[in-house]
């Protein structure tokens, strides 16, 4: 059987067949494996990026290893909205202290590969600790909080951010205090060593990072659980009454989530050689929460995009807007320090994106109905009496 | 250790508990009548001590304190008459434009929205007034002092607990008793059957946060007397805070919010006295966790079922 024909045997994909070609077959042997889809995407992406930075008005903002740098950490704010969509997009918990994960993965791996406590442990295997270490804390703030109603765990995860950025601040003893850890060890895998000069390596390891994150999401948002997530996320109580355990469910998706942004916070300490308390301020989770609203609730590709592209508006573009009015002297404009602007900006596309398209720039088929609910309801009902049910929220 | 010194520090925590039951007031009647965590409050507290210093230092050119009783009493009136009035619009205007239109959406689009206003009113006031802290001046001398069992105290700590219960008073006796706040207490209730009943609603909830915002203008004045500086981002965590002041009191029970206000006041004073200063904040927030998880209706709230 040739991978057409699977294509057209399978019900789940209307084929049509007056459109033959290798193209289809791709398409149709893609759609069937979103595992593989995702790690060709991710490849790809990893290997035009440092093609595109090579066009002529790219290349000239900056050579290609500051590029590669950018990227990498543009990485570590892909891998943290991944996470963050876990909790937020598919399950519908809104985490405002997400950064306390990331300071968690960060500081484990400074204290278990850093000359502060003279500890040398390899990087690949602290990767999983540093993600253990993380997913522990989401599950001790989680278990007892999860409980609570939608807006409260907010403000509770907005509380916890808050305490784990004074805890590292204030243990002047255990954690370097105000100045963090410093000469953290970059990693060194397989006898390659990582250096700072050398970003190649690091480009690679969080491609590696990031298509395994996509993968795991992809295949949980299909399974059990993640029907789970998305019926606590439309409905927690008609989620309960069909036998869905929502106490464990959120509580899978708040370790998950945590564990993810454990893996970013050892990646992001391995890279930076530094963690220190002022890298994980509520800025940080604010920032990784518009990525995640800008790219999409809930849907994978929308929400790595998202966070890339506004990583790069934030770190490369509004540097690069400065620059280019400051050369070429405009009036007004080359006055303007954009990046001094960059949380107005945020904070009003969060408006308006609120306001005018909830579902995000790139949204999730099953999100955006539920976020345009009203409007379907209304349309659908014609007898008047119901109309009043539909006001009932 | 000096009792006197407690004492002193019992009324400093009072004047410290004011500000932030001003503040939770807003909170609470918003989430009382829309359920919403109005993220952006603690940001309006934060604009209203700026709008109080512009007036002050500009249109009526005070940088100190002021002797003559008569024209400090002028003063502070007109000072708090305008920026409760500032504030209150600012607020009605944030609903207006940011929140009104998402009142039957999922909660989180909201909740974003907030988070967005907050963060926009910090750039307004930082591009304004720039990032470092302003001298905010000081009409009530911190030097006027009485002396109480030993301990002297200033008479801004009494004048601020004695604004914040009077305050208090008569937004209790508003609610209570006219036909405005009947009318806000229905549409906390039930919104569509306060509407059926010929109550205007959006009217209702705008005139709500007014209110709130009014309050918290007034709180911000205060706070800027009290601390004599302000800065673009005062409001996050004092906002958190006095929400923590809320929720511990019993979210959407007003009593309670001002209670809940003055215990931060005095778990935040003591903690600084003794030697806890730089935990003040980290106690304030395991606080609130604990009583989120134990208590979540709060001291005096009653429990509230997930509504349908």
């Amino acid at each position: 059987m040739t991978d057409q024909q699977q294509a057209a045997a399978d019900p789940r994909r209307p084929v049509n067949n007056e459109s033959p070609g290798i193209l289809h077959a791709v398409t149709g042997f893609l759609g069937r494996h979103r595992s593989l889809a995702v790690l060709v995407g991710v490849a790809l992406a990893g290997a035009f990026l440092p093609l595109i930075a090579q066009v002529p008005p790219l290349r000239t903002f900056q050579p290609l290893s500051s590029w590669l740098n950018v990227f990498t950490l543009a990485g570590v704010f892909v891998l943290l909205a991944l996470g963050l969509n876990i909790v937020v997009g598919l399950s519908g918990l809104l985490d405002l202290g997400y950064a306390a994960f990331f300071a968690i993965g960060s500081y484990t791996y400074a204290f278990g590969a850093s000359p502060y406590y003279g500890i040398h442990l390899p990087f690949l295997p602290m990767l999983l600790v540093g993600a253990l270490m993380a997913a522990v804390f989401g599950v001790l703030l989680g278990a007892p909080t999860l409980r609570l109603r939608g807006d409260y765990l907010a403000i509770v995860t907005l509380g916890f951010g808050e305490i784990v950025p004074i805890v590292f601040k204030n243990s002047d003893e255990f954690t370097g205090g105000t100045n963090g850890v410093s000469g953290i060890d970059a990693p060194n895998v397989f006898g390659i060593q990582f250096t700072t000069l050398n970003i190649l390596p690091f480009y690679v390891v969080m491609l590696f990072l990031v298509a395994f994150t996509m993968v795991l999401v992809y295949r949980l948002q299909e399974s059990r659980l993640g029907r789970a997530w998305m019926a606590i996320r439309e409905d927690e109580l008609a989620a309960a009454s069909n036998g869905i355990n929502t106490v464990t469910t959120k509580l899978l998706a708040f370790a998950l989530g945590a564990t993810t942004a454990g893996l970013a916070g050892v990646f992001s300490a391995s890279k930076l050689t530094f963690a220190g308390p002022d890298q994980f301020i509520f800025a940080v989770s604010f920032t990784v929460l518009a990525m995640v609203v800008l790219g999409g609730m809930g849907n994978v590709w929308g929400v790595a995009l998202g966070a890339f592209i506004l990583f790069m508006i934030q770190n490369v573009f509004l540097k690069q807007l400065n620059q280019v009015f400051d050369t070429l002297k405009v009036p007004i404009l080359s006055d303007i320090d954009f990046i001094k602007y960059q949380f107005l900006l945020y904070g009003l596309a969060l408006v308006l994106m609120m306001l005018l398209r909830p579902e995000g720039l790139f949204p999730n088929r099953r999100r955006k109905q539920e976020l345009h609910e009203d409007e379907l309801e209304v349309i659908e009902i014609t007898e008047p009496t119901d109309a009043a049910g539909v006001m009932d929220e | 250790m000096d009792p006197s010194v407690l004492i002193q520090q019992f009324f400093n925590a009072l004047a410290l508990g004011g500000i932030y039951a001003l503040v939770a007031l807003g909170y609470t009647m918003v989430y009382g009548i829309i359920e919403l965590i109005n993220f952006a409050h603690g940001d309006v507290f934060m604009v209203g001590a700026f709008v109080a210093m512009w007036v002050l230092t500009v249109p009526l050119g005070q940088h100190g304190g002021i002797k003559d009783p008569f024209l400090l009493i002028g003063v502070l009136l007109l000072v708090f008459v305008v920026t409760m009035i500032v504030m209150g619009v600012v607020g009605v205007l944030i609903e207006r434009f940011a929140y009104r239109r998402l009142r039957n959406a999922p909660r989180l689009a909201p909740l974003l929205t907030a988070i967005g206003v907050s963060f926009i009113l910090q750039n307004i006031i930082q591009t304004i007034f720039g990032p470092s802290p302003k001298t905010f001046p000081k009409l009530i001398s911190s030097s006027g002092r009485f002396d109480l069992f030993g301990a002297s105290i200033s008479y801004l700590t009494v004048f601020i607990f004695v604004l914040a219960i009077v305050l208090l008073v008569v937004l209790q006796a508003f609610i209570g008793r006219t036909r405005l706040g009947r009318a806000m207490r229905s549409t906390a209730q039930d919104r569509d059957a306060a509407q059926l009943m010929g109550v205007d609603i959006n009217r209702t909830i705008a005139l709500t946060f007014f209110i709130g915002s009014a309050l918290a203008g007034a709180g911000g004045v205060v706070a800027g007397l009290y601390f004599g500086q302000v800065q673009f981002n005062l409001g996050f965590s004092a906002g958190l805070k006095a929400f923590t002041a809320a929720v511990l009191g019993g979210i959407g029970n007003i009593p309670g919010a001002a209670l809940g206000g003055f215990i931060i006041g005095f778990v935040e004073v003591y903690a600084g006295q003794f030697g806890l200063a730089r935990w003040g904040e980290a106690l304030v927030f395991a606080v609130l966790i604990i009583v989120l998880v134990f208590r979540p209706s709060g001291l005096l709230g009653q429990a509230l079922g997930e509504r349908a």
